[in-house]
């Protein structure tokens, strides 16, 4: 176990060592790109005067050198600095944000880990019935389709059809549990029909690739039932990839949900990513593409131990 | 008997008489008892009404979004602007300049100072009262050194403003300008507290008739009604919630669900099933926005006459509204005075699609073709790209070759209009001749996007803008826009109408049409039946 302790600890330190290359491609890249905040709020009414003065104020005519590292000693001790563009601090900002992207990535999850897990096995069990082919089949039509035709396809039927859910999903952060719940079905439905398809596929071939091995046939030999068999024997096995494709759908829905954040109006972190973007708001994108890849080091690092942990085989090799 | 019911009606609408006084007057007059009925309904859907939340969905807002009025740059917070502030005057319907936090101003003959006297019962939210030194301070936030602000360039006329007494400002300008209080309707100069002669650009304490409850940038905002309002007959809804829904289909989606009463911006594309929804109408105004083409007319080939000409004549106007625009918009006749614009001149000859005549005008520049490229990019309007392309399918019949050059968006106003000797771009317009062609046209013009320097016209400038007299300002004025259309750089193909969708209880008077939705001010003038 103690072995543990310090893979973790290294991929700490490496996840560190990761953002801190992560933050300086971001600002390079958005350095890279052509205006900067002063032109693009002052937009075609600017003038050469008014831009040099608007770029005083928030500090831009400073090299990017010592805005950049001026930026990092902040984010360091943990203060993120505040928006160039409305002088809002950005953890204010990001807390908001943060707070409903989580929430509607956690809904998600909660209904598709589980069913996707369940179809799976399902599949698995009754492997080329009409049930697998009818799951693999309606999962992959999902799957195919880009995420804003899905959503688009839900609104027409579950809200200007049958006026079920609300299509705007404008929640606030005093709501009560069931009106959040209610108000992002719509986007939690659409985000669990898009990764739906990648876990329970990756479940069902798992499994049947642990099903091809020779202590499976034994066990079946026993006269064990199908289910006892997948359940006890293979799908132990099968967590390594299911555990790693799992973690990586989470990951897509912490930092991957723009689309449908926009078609359902959900006030989440994508929007406030594209619109720092847009204005080339630095601190923000650097603040935000700081907790995505946060966000993909931490997931991928529970996977990779939660990988080691299910197998006894790596374990084992520490003893 | 019309003209009897008319006055009933306004008489139920001013509130002299009601429901039994309007159906005994209508029938005493021998009006029918349904159609009477049917008059009713309909004077009480024009009698503002109290209360109600408005639920509004635009198309722009961004996280960068923030009440300082140097950097408003979208419709969100120009709408929320006029809900929480006033300014010194406001656009009235039919386009005529009315005072606002002025109760009046006026000029000395010469037009060059003007008095505007500020009323006494101007309360801010916090209760202050409105004083002179508030006006001074917020107009101050945009002048200077280092303002960051769109207006600057317009307020260089001022000279000099000071306060003569608490309720009254003086303006002295550096040339007379007829048009002067215009610029006070802009949504740039609100009137904000001031404290030590400086105002607190983020303040959200305005004299509007709303009052923030909260702000989330890019997302919404919630606006309260202020009991103590001062302005009679506005502020109807006791709530306003404005959200970003830049998703066009789901800003349609929204309005046809009922979950908002109001959007902007709807897609022409499928305008027509949205025309289709029960309770659902569309309405369009037709403003001052427009697109145009500007050529450098310093730059060759464009500084040959007969070149801007034959490209002028070269393009088919009449295709261009209906295919671009989807018929929501209008010839332009290659100048900037919208027909809904004081000293806009009917009588000049719209310039119409000839490619013969533009071959001709190519022959007298001693050319049998011409190629020339046009830069372009969605950032300039919506269907610029498409706009460009047909545009350059058509000229060919004239023996010009255009190469249409996308540009990225991002960056476009600063690396290619005003850089690049042809390309496209929009005016949303302004509210008078002098104003526009000074903003584009004059030749020291910050955004003189054609390079233009036309001697005549810019003595005419400066002649128009201080006369007093209408009518010869009016014959100034028609000088001005034929030297726009026949010599100038600016190739104005279209202009553009502006387009919303509202749920049918959403009511509303006549609407000022300068900008888009009652002149974005819709928030306090409009009411649910």
């Amino acid at each position: 176990m103690g072995r543990i302790w310090i893979l973790v600890g290294e991929r700490l330190a490496l996840g560190v060592i990761t953002l801190l290359v992560v933050s300086a491609l971001i600002f390079v890249g958005v350095e890279l790109l052509p205006g900067d905040l002063a032109q693009e709020i002052l937009g075609q009414s600017a003038t050469p005067e008014t831009v040099a003065a608007f770029r005083h104020e928030l500090g831009l005519d400073q090299p990017a050198i010592q805005r950049y590292f001026h930026w990092l000693l902040g984010a360091v001790q943990g203060d993120f600095g505040t928006s160039l563009a409305n002088n809002r601090p950005i953890s204010e900002l990001l807390s908001v944000r943060l707070g409903n992207t989580l929430f509607l990535a956690a809904f998600a999850a909660t209904v598709s880990i589980p069913l996707a897990l369940t179809l799976g096995i399902l599949a698995a069990l009754y492997r080329n019935s009409i049930f697998d082919r009818l799951c693999n089949v309606v999962a992959l039509i999902w799957v195919s389709l880009p995420e804003f035709f899905v959503a688009y396809v839900l609104i027409l039927f579950l809200a200007v059809r049958v006026a079920l859910f609300p299509s705007l999903s404008n929640i606030d952060p005093g709501m009560p549990f069931g009106e959040l719940v209610y108000r992002s079905f719509l986007p939690a439905l659409t985000l669990v029909l898009v990764v739906m398809a990648h876990m329970m596929r990756m479940t069902r071939a798992a499994i049947i690739n642990v099903l091809a091995s020779p202590y499976i046939e034994m066990a079946r030999l026993k006269g064990m039932s199908r289910l006892r068999v997948i359940l006890y024997h293979a799908l132990p096995n099968a967590l390594a990839p299911i555990i790693n494709v799992v973690a990586l759908n989470l990951a897509y829905l912490v930092v991957g949900v723009v689309v449908v954040e926009v078609v359902f109006v959900y006030p989440g972190l994508g929007q406030l990513f594209v619109d720092a973007v847009t204005h080339r708001d630095v601190m923000v994108v650097q603040s935000v593409g700081l907790l995505f890849a946060a966000a993909y080091i931490l997931l991928n690092l529970i996977a990779d131990v939660l990988s080691i942990v299910t197998n006894p085989r790596l374990m084992g090799e520490r003893r | 008997m019309n003209d009897h019911l008319d006055t009933l009606k306004r008489s139920l609408i001013g509130g002299q008489i009601d429901r039994r006084g309007f159906m005994t007057g209508a029938l005493a007059f021998g009006v029918g008892l349904s159609m009477a009925s049917s008059a009713y309904a309909q004077a009480e859907k024009a009698t503002p009404k109290q209360g109600g939340t408005l639920r509004v969905g635009f198309l722009q807002g961004s996280t960068s979004d923030s009440f300082d009025p140097a950097t408003y740059n979208n419709d969100f917070m120009f709408v929320t602007n006029y809900a929480v502030f006033n300014h010194l005057t406001e656009f009235a319907p039919g386009g005529a300049i009315a005072p606002e936090l002025a109760e009046s101003f006026e000029a000395e003959p010469g037009a060059k100072v003007w008095t505007f006297k500020l009323r006494k019962d101007v309360e801010f939210s916090d209760g202050r009262k409105l004083t002179a030194a508030d006006v001074l301070a917020s107009i101050d936030y945009h002048r200077g050194e280092d303002s960051k602000s769109a207006v600057k360039p317009v307020l260089a006329q001022i000279a000099e403003m000071k306060a003569s007494d608490d309720h009254t400002v003086v303006f002295t300008l550096t040339t007379g300008n007829a048009d002067f209080p215009y610029i006070f309707a802009d949504y740039h100069l609100c009137i904000k507290q001031a404290s030590d002669g400086k105002i607190d650009p983020m303040s959200r304490i305005g004299t509007g008739g709303y009052t923030v409850e909260s702000f989330e940038p890019g997302v919404r905002i919630k606006l309260k009604r202020r009991d103590s309002y001062w302005k009679e007959g506005r502020a109807h809804f006791e709530q306003v919630e404005i959200t970003t829904i830049s998703d066009t289909a789901a800003r349609m989606n929204a309005l046809m669900t009922g979950q908002v009463d109001v959007v902007d911006r709807p897609d022409l594309k499928t305008i027509h099933l949205l025309k289709r929804a029960p309770g659902v109408r569309v309405e369009t105004t037709s403003g001052t926005l427009h697109y145009t083409m500007p050529m450098h007319v310093n730059t060759p080939p464009y500084d040959n006459r007969d070149v801007r000409t034959a490209l002028k004549l070269a393009i088919n106007r009449e295709e261009l509204v209906e295919k671009i625009l989807r018929g929501y918009g209008t010839v332009g006749n290659d100048h900037p005075v919208a027909k809904s614009m004081p000293f806009f001149d009917p009588a000049i000859e719209q310039r119409a699609y000839d490619p013969e005549k533009a071959k001709f005008h190519l022959k007298q520049a001693g050319l049998s073709s011409l190629d020339v490229q046009l830069f372009t990019s969605e950032a300039a309007f919506e269907g610029a790209v498409d706009a460009s392309l047909l545009y350059a399918e058509q000229a060919k019949k004239a023996g010009i070759n255009i190469e249409v050059v996308r540009q990225p968006s991002d960056g476009y106003w600063s690396n290619v209009w005003l850089v690049k000797p042809f390309c496209t771009s929009y005016w949303g317009g302004r509210p008078t001749p002098d104003w526009m062609f000074t903003a584009g046209y004059s030749k020291d013009a910050e955004w003189n996007d054609t390079k233009w320097q036309n001697e005549r016209f810019n003595t005419l400038l400066l002649e128009a803008r201080a006369e007093i007299d209408q009518n010869k300002r009016a014959e100034m004025y028609s000088e001005m826009q034929r030297l726009c259309r026949d010599d100038g750089g600016a190739l104005i193909p279209m202009f553009g109408q502006y387009v919303f969708a509202l749920r049918d209880q959403v009511q509303h008077g006549e609407l000022s049409e300068q900008w888009n939705l009652d002149s974005l001010r819709f928030v306090e003038r409009w009411w649910m039946a």
